[in-house]
């Protein structure tokens, strides 16, 4: 079997440097088409009528005089009468016009009858949920009340953290185009090669016949996966209006209500502890909502898993709101933030420093060397130091605190294939049936087929973005890079394979002697005896080589170019104006091992990007529901906050870039690094102040309530 | 009828929502009396003026009462302006209501400038008229008629990149991209208003622009090599 193996650290020439996006030119001039960009020729524009109450069952929909409005071209209803809308802006039906200002006339001409029913819209009071709190079993291991008994000190305490949006700038949607047996499919996706499949499924339409395009995508963070409804609509109104091209993208308000929203997560927590701070029991009681199906339970207690005792209940809260979709690291800054409030809170009652507390119950964890040397990398470039103080020591208005937050994430490569041509003219083409959504995939995949070649990334054409190529897994659970990467590793060592045993005759040894440096092949350290790329591709003759790579997750691990377990620490400094509430960012570390780091430059773009991520949901992200009309109160973007350039402070972040992590291949690192800045930014504003603000967001409202130890709504 | 009427001021952030059929504005300053007109003035009057809407498409109450001392023409459906688009004329056919984002996007298949939040909060449909960054969402397109309109894609030849797109792609200062034209459009016209900008100006200038990828690190070095690129010394 070939040899697959990574080159090693030191020997690597392209991967592990830092290379800007080869995209980064087409996005930053505007040039670059996204799918909501696309205007072919003949596109009808559409408006969606969405369901004003949250909870309704529809009597009659009426289009008839919105039919015969100006410009319009097709209606279809998503719902008929005698169905049940189970959350406000639930889609009702969509109109195709010649132009957006005419469909959305004809959508105000849509007559709705609805027969409004009892909804119910907050759940941070499960007292008050009655029936729609469903309960998941319980969990338990060791014995928590004889641990809890026999703790020196136990902590008591509550958290909660709400439901917040994805709020991808390019709204969901697509334009499609159904004409006689085919359709053509340009969604704003993170799933070039799967939603087609879906699109199929709905439509009860031939997959094969649908092809899926999409060369840039505005924002998914896990939300971009499913086909939707509006994109079945969207296609069955091209069919409806003989093939006209039909583009359907949410507008705002429907973006934040329906196109996924992150579970909340509220938790009542006991914790035991020795003296010393060695943590002995946990018992927590939580609940969280997802919208209508409910929410799961989060990965709690975080990292600091194994505590040896410890009893977990859970219940599902299922609302009148619109649904969760998978939100970067699902779950797991809702547990972060949940676990390190009460590790910190927990110090405090022990009078011991938290990062003493963590450090110390670093055995608790996966990867305890790890998250020792990370916790003690974070503290150094935080100066913890230097600025951690007994929690709200300090005089004056403005108070500073420090704080930790930690993540964890699997991360292992998708299911991937790639297909790579190398031609008689000496070009290389590299085609996978993935997506770039701004993590820089397409650059990643240039350079490790670049690295493997022995060739520049300009001699490398890479094509994606659509389902024609090699099928890859969605971009989801940060396993692309680990995925793509290996596959067209695999199969750029496959192509040079042929292309050796084409070579080897001319330089007079056998095909495995040879190796392909500096646009070359050569005999093995023997670079006199060696041809350029461009002349050993003529011995091709006319037919190119074609050669296919897959990576195969259940054998990934034996061939160690991708694996799992990636892990981080983030530290924050923040400073809280007391009389005001309001806390601002000083500084946010972030120590992010992801094993082999195939391009640090947009790595640590990714890291600095999930701090400012985590920065938004500590400090300014809720989605307000309103209990008397069932509505979100917030689905735009001046009431639903996220941080501009001024808020966010200095950031570093430390990509743990080590042989030992190196040696373990390619680990995805989407993901990780959005887990644990926002727990880091909760237990600063705890050392700063001297008490917890138990819900976040941490805005001035809820700031100024913690300080007069006032309670929640 | 739903009608927006937004506009950007300088560093900030400001929506009018007038929901044309009750006449009743959601912003706080919805008491019709006299007094309270004249101080909103802004807007609502110059507002109704300049897209040329009468009383037949606006309906009833306050809106209505200023639209009669207005005598506005009443203007519906399409009609035909030209707009100065990157140096050079381009006519196009919108309503009254078309925003410049939607004549630029829809009508005129450029694209550059992105909708998002189209209630001028956050800064990815921005482009530069009359020398100043505004955002397309919350300008008229009949607004835009006789002013000099450039777009992201007026700022470089095809296959060529203006210095401030170069140092966002240096600093990588874009992840998903969407955001992206927009602060390019942001950058320029701050730099051409101070060349030479602090970190704190940088901010302050970038303000009114969301990246939801979360790239303000590198936006915040680009600008201040485009600035060096361009002479300036602080950066």
């Amino acid at each position: 079997m070939p040899d697959y193996k990574w080159p090693a650290m030191n020997k690597r020439k392209i991967m592990g440097t830092r290379v800007s996006r080869l995209d980064g030119p087409a996005k930053s001039s505007g040039r670059a088409k996204y799918p909501s960009d696309m205007n072919p020729q003949g596109l009808l524009q559409t408006a969606i009528l969405v369901s004003p109450h949250a909870h309704a069952k529809i009597r009659s929909i009426n289009t008839d005089a919105a039919k015969s409005m100006p410009g319009v071209a097709g209606i279809r209803t998503f719902v008929n009468a005698g169905a049940e809308v189970q959350w406000a802006n639930a889609e009702i039906a969509i109109v195709a016009a010649n132009t957006e200002e005419q469909a959305r006339d004809a959508v105000r001409a849509i007559k709705v009858d609805y027969e409004v029913l009892p909804h119910m819209v907050r759940e941070e009071n499960l007292a008050k949920a009655g029936t729609r709190a469903k309960a998941a079993g319980e969990q338990i291991t060791g014995d928590p009340d004889q641990a809890l008994k026999d703790a020196d000190v136990v902590l008591q305490s509550e958290y909660g953290i709400p439901v917040i949006t994805h709020c991808c700038l390019e709204p969901h949607g697509q334009v499609s185009e159904w004409k006689g047996d085919a359709i053509n499919f340009w969604p704003s996706t993170q799933a070039v090669s799967t939603v087609g499949n879906q699109l199929a499924q709905a439509l009860s339409f031939d997959a094969a016949k649908i092809k899926v395009t999409c060369d840039y995508m505005g924002g998914g963070f896990g939300s971009k996966f499913p086909a939707d409804s509006w994109g079945a609509e969207g296609a069955r109104l091209s069919k409806d209006t003989g093939g006209r091209p039909v583009k359907v993208f949410l507008d705002r308000a429907t973006e934040l209500t329906i196109a996924g929203v992150r579970p909340s997560h509220f938790m009542k927590v006991k914790v035991g502890a020795k003296k010393d701070g060695t943590i002995t029991a946990w018992q927590s009681d939580s609940w969280s909502t997802g919208g209508f199906a409910g929410g799961g339970m989060a990965p709690i207690p975080y990292v600091y898993a194994n505590i040896p005792n410890r009893r977990m209940n859970h219940a599902a809260v299922s609302l009148n709101a619109g649904p969760q979709r998978a939100w970067r690291a699902p779950n797991h800054p809702q547990a972060s933030f949940l676990t390190t409030s009460a590790i910190t809170d927990l110090a405090a009652k022990l009078n011991m420093d938290p990062l003493d507390v963590f450090l110390k119950n670093a055995n608790l964890t996966l990867r305890e060397a790890t998250y020792k040397s990370q916790l003690e990398k974070a503290a150094k470039m935080i100066d913890w130091k230097a600025k951690y103080h007994a929690p709200g020591e300090g005089k004056g208005t403005i108070r500073r605190g420090v704080g930790i937050g930690v993540a964890t994430w699997g991360g292992a490569g998708h299911a991937s294939k790639c297909k790579i041509v190398l031609h008689p003219d000496g070009s290389v083409e590299v085609e996978l049936g993935s997506q770039d959504i701004g993590t820089g995939t397409r650059t990643c995949i240039t350079m490790v087929a670049a690295e493997t070649l022995g060739l520049p990334m300009s001699a490398i054409r890479v094509k994606i973005g659509t389902n024609s190529y090699p099928a890859s897994g969605p971009s989801g659970g940060s396993t692309t890079i680990g995925g793509v990467s290996s596959s067209t590793r695999k199969a750029a060592v496959n192509a040079l394979e042929k292309l050796f045993e084409k070579v080897a005759p001319s330089l007079g040894v056998p095909a495995d002697q040879l190796e392909a440096v500096d646009s070359r092949i050569q005999v093995k350290g023997n670079p006199n005896k060696a041809m350029s790329w461009k002349q050993a591709a003529q011995k091709m003759g006319p037919q190119s080589i074609e050669e296919m790579g897959e990576n195969v997750p259940a054998q990934a691990p034996r061939e160690g170019l991708n694996t799992l377990g990636a892990s981080g620490v983030q530290m924050a400094e923040v400073e809280v104006d007391t009389e005001t509430g309001r806390v601002r960012m000083r500084k946010l570390v972030a120590v992010q091992d992801c094993g082999l780091v195939v391009n640090p430059k947009t790595a640590e773009s990714q890291v600095y990007g999930a701090c400012i991520m985590s920065i938004c949901s500590a400090l300014f992200e809720e989605r307000v529901m309103d209990a008397v009309t069932g509505r979100v109160l917030n689905p735009d973007m001046e009431f639903y906050k996220l941080a501009g350039l001024p808020d966010i402070g200095e950031i570093e972040v430390q990509m743990d870039i080590t042989p030992e992590h190196d040696a373990r291949g390619i680990i995805g690192l989407g993901e990780p690094c959005a887990i644990g800045g926002g727990a880091a930014i909760a237990n600063a504003i705890h050392n700063a102040l001297g008490v917890r603000v138990p819900l976040a967001p941490a805005t001035p409202e809820k700031v100024l309530n913690a300080i007069g130890n006032r309670r929640y709504a | 009828m739903l009608y927006e009427a937004i506009h950007r001021q300088e560093g900030a952030r400001s929506t009018k929502r007038i929901e044309g059929k009750v006449g009743v504005s959601v912003s706080s300053q919805n008491d019709s009396t006299k007094d309270n007109l004249t101080k909103s003035a802004f807007s609502r009057r110059s507002w109704l003026r300049g897209a040329g809407i009468g009383t037949g498409v606006v309906g009833a109450g306050v809106l209505e009462q200023e639209a009669d001392a207005q005598q506005a023409k009443v203007m519906s459906g399409e009609v035909e302006i030209s707009l100065n688009l990157n140096g050079r004329p381009r006519s196009v056919k919108v309503e009254p209501r078309t925003t410049l984002l939607d004549a630029l996007r829809n009508r005129l298949d450029t694209t550059g400038a992105k909708r998002v939040c189209d209630r001028g909060t956050c800064g990815a449909c921005t482009v530069i008229v009359g020398g100043k960054a505004v955002y397309g969402c919350t300008m008229l397109a009949v607004d835009a008629v006789g002013k000099n309109i450039q777009t992201i894609e007026g700022l470089a030849p095809e296959g060529q990149l203006h210095p401030v797109s170069q140092a966002f792609v240096n600093n990588d200062a874009q992840q998903c991209g969407y955001c992206t034209p927009g602060f390019v459009m942001a950058s320029k016209a701050l730099l051409d208003r101070n060349p030479n900008p602090t970190v704190e100006q940088v901010e302050k200038g970038m303000a009114g622009n969301i990246c939801r990828c979360g790239t303000y690190v590198g936006v915040r070095k680009a600008v201040l090599e485009a600035a060096k690129m361009r002479g300036g010394s602080n950066a």
